[in-house]
C-alpha cells in the first residue's frame, strides 16, 4: 500500500501534456506492486480499480503519443492554421481534465482500501485477543486467514467471527433482560432469537464441511479450550445438559425426570455415532494399508478410500443434527424464563472457555 | 418394489444398510443399545441393489441407506432416528420388539 502513494503528484503541478505522463507511472507502479505481491491487501479489493484505470490508460494514450511527436511541427504550422491550435488545445484540456478526475477516483479507492485494511486488521487484533486460531500473519498470507487457502474455510472463519461477536451481543441481552422485569414475550424473543443463532452456526458448519471436512472435524475455528472438548467437530451436547443442569431455576419433578431421559437418550445417541465413526477408521486404515506396504506403491484402492472420507461429512451432520434436536428438546421440556436461564448460562460457559484459552495462550507474556 | 416391501415387513426392526456404510452400523448399535437386535439387510450384496435403492428412494427415504423400519412401516433414515430417541418416543415405538434379556 505504501509504494504508490510516493508517485503522488500534487495538482498544481500538472501542465499540458504532464498529466498523461503521469498516468502512465501509476499504471506502471500499480501494475508491477500486483505482479510482485508487495499489495498486503487481499487482491480483489484492488484489481476491479486496475481494469478501470488500464482501459482508460489505453484510450488515452493513443490520444497522448499521436500527440507529443508532433510537438515541434505543431510550433511550426501554428502560425498558419490557428483552429488546429484551439482544437489541440481543447483535446489536451480536455485530456487534462479527464486525467485529473481519473486520478480522485483512485485516490478516493486507496482511500477506502486503506479504511478496509485498517478495519481488517482490527478484526484480526480482535479474533486474536479472543484466542481464535489465526494463520500465520496477514502480511505473509495475503488471501485470508485460512493455511489452506480454501475460500469456503475462509468465508467460515470470517462469517465464525461475527457469530462469535453476534453471540456475545445476545448474550448480555439476555443477562440483561433476566436481571431485569421483562415480560415473558420479550424473553421468549430473546430465546427464539438465541436458538436461531445456533441453528445458524449449525447451517454454516454443514456448509463448511463440504469444502473441508478435516477442517471443522477438527475444530481448528475454537479456541484452544474449546477443542479439548471436541466431539465429531463441537460438544458433546450430553456433556453440556450434565454441566448446566445445576445452574437452572427450580424444575419440576417432571422436568428433571425428562432432562435426565434427555440426557440419556443423547448419550446413546453419541456412543451410537462414536462407534459408527471408529468402524470407519478401522475401514479406513484397512484400506489405506492394503496391498505391499514396503514396496513405495501408493494406496490401490485410493477411491475406496476417497469414499470413506467423504462418509465423514455425514457423521459431522449427524453430530451437528445432535446438537440441533438437543437444543430443541430442552426447548421444548423448559418454561421461557428457564430457557432463557439455560441459554445465558450455556453462552457465559462458551465465554469462560475462550477466555481461559486466551488466558492460556498469554500465560508467557506474564513479568514475573 | 415386491423385494422391498417383504424384507420391510418383516417383524421388529429392519435396517437397510450397505456394507460399507459406517452410519448404518451406528444405527444398528443404538437399537442394539435400546435392546433389540434388528434384521440387517446390506443391499450393496444383492444382485437386486439398484433396484432396492430406487425403490427405498420412491418410498421417501432421503438417502436409500440406512432406511429403517419398524414393524413394517418406514420410520426414515438416521436423522428421523436420533430425532425420535432424543423426543422418547423411540423406545415406545420398539418395545414390542424388545428381546427378551435374562
Amino acid at each position: 500500500m505504501n509504494s504508490t502513494s510516493t508517485h503522488f503528484v500534487p495538482p498544481r503541478r500538472v501542465g499540458i501534456y504532464e498529466p498523461l505522463h503521469q498516468i502512465g507511472m501509476w499504471g506502471e507502479t500499480f501494475k508491477s506492486n500486483i505482479g510482485n505481491g508487495n499489495m498486503n491487501t487481499p487482491s480483489h479489493i484492488i484489481i476491479p480499480n486496475h481494469q478501470k484505470l488500464d482501459n482508460n490508460l489505453s484510450e488515452d494514450t493513443s490520444h497522448g503519443t499521436a500527440g507529443t511527436p508532433h510537438m515541434f511541427d505543431q510550433e511550426a504550422s501554428t502560425s498558419r492554421h490557428p483552429d488546429k491550435i484551439q482544437r489541440r488545445l481543447a483535446q489536451n484540456r480536455e485530456a487534462a481534465r479527464k486525467s485529473r478526475l481519473r486520478k480522485k477516483a483512485y485516490v478516493q479507492q486507496l482511500e477506502t482500501s486503506r479504511l478496509k485494511l485498517i478495519q481488517l486488521e482490527q478484526e484480526l487484533d480482535r479474533a486474536r485477543q479472543q484466542g481464535f486460531y489465526v494463520g500465520n500473519g496477514i502480511d505473509t498470507n495475503p488471501l485470508g486467514f485460512s493455511e489452506t487457502m480454501n475460500p469456503g474455510i475462509a468465508a467460515f472463519e470470517m462469517e465464525y467471527g461475527h457469530w462469535v461477536e453476534e453471540q456475545n451481543r445476545q448474550i448480555c441481552e439476555l443477562r440483561t433482560a433476566l436481571h431485569g422485569h421483562v415480560s415473558d414475550a420479550e424473553l421468549r424473543l430473546l430465546v427464539e432469537t438465541a436458538m436461531k443463532h445456533y441453528f445458524e452456526l449449525f447451517r454454516m458448519k454443514s456448509a463448511a464441511a463440504k469444502s473441508d471436512v478435516f477442517f471443522v472435524m477438527s475444530g481448528m475455528w475454537k479456541t484452544s479450550a474449546e477443542r479439548f472438548f471436541l466431539w465429531i467437530g463441537g460438544f458433546r451436547p450430553s456433556d453440556l445438559l450434565k454441566v448446566l443442569l445445576p445452574h437452572f431455576d427450580i424444575l419440576t419433578d417432571q422436568q428433571i425426570l425428562d432432562v435426565c431421559n434427555l440426557r440419556q437418550s443423547c448419550q446413546q445417541a453419541e456412543d451410537a455415532l462414536s462407534q459408527g465413526m471408529e468402524k470407519l477408521q478401522h475401514t479406513l486404515a484397512d484400506c489405506v494399508a492394503a496391498g505391499q506396504l514396503g514396496e513405495g506403491s501408493y494406496i490401490p484402492q485410493v477411491n475406496s478410500a476417497m469414499e470413506r472420507l467423504e462418509a465423514l461429512v455425514s457423521f459431522v451432520n449427524q453430530a451437528d443434527h445432535l446438537r440441533h434436536e438437543t437444543l430443541l428438546q430442552m426447548h421444548r421440556i423448559l418454561t421461557t424464563r428457564q430457557a432463557a436461564r439455560g441459554l445465558l448460562a450455556l453462552g457465559e460457559y462458551f465465554q469462560r472457555l475462550r477466555a481461559l484459552s486466551s488466558s492460556w495462550a498469554t500465560r508467557h507474556r506474564e513479568p514475573t | 418394489m415386491d423385494k422391498v416391501v417383504r424384507m420391510s415387513s418383516e417383524k421388529g426392526v429392519v435396517i437397510f444398510s450397505k456394507s460399507s456404510c459406517c452410519l448404518s452400523y451406528a444405527v444398528q448399535v443404538l437399537f442394539q443399545d435400546l435392546g433389540v437386535h434388528p434384521t440387517v439387510h446390506e443391499i450393496d450384496k444383492d444382485p437386486d441393489c439398484r433396484e432396492i435403492e430406487k425403490a427405498l428412494m420412491r418410498l421417501g427415504c432421503s438417502t436409500p441407506v440406512p432406511a429403517i423400519f419398524v414393524g413394517g412401516k418406514l420410520v426414515g433414515s438416521t436423522n428421523e432416528v436420533m430425532s425420535m430417541h432424543l423426543s422418547g418416543s423411540l423406545v415406545p415405538l420398539v418395545k414390542p420388539f424388545q428381546a427378551n434379556l435374562c
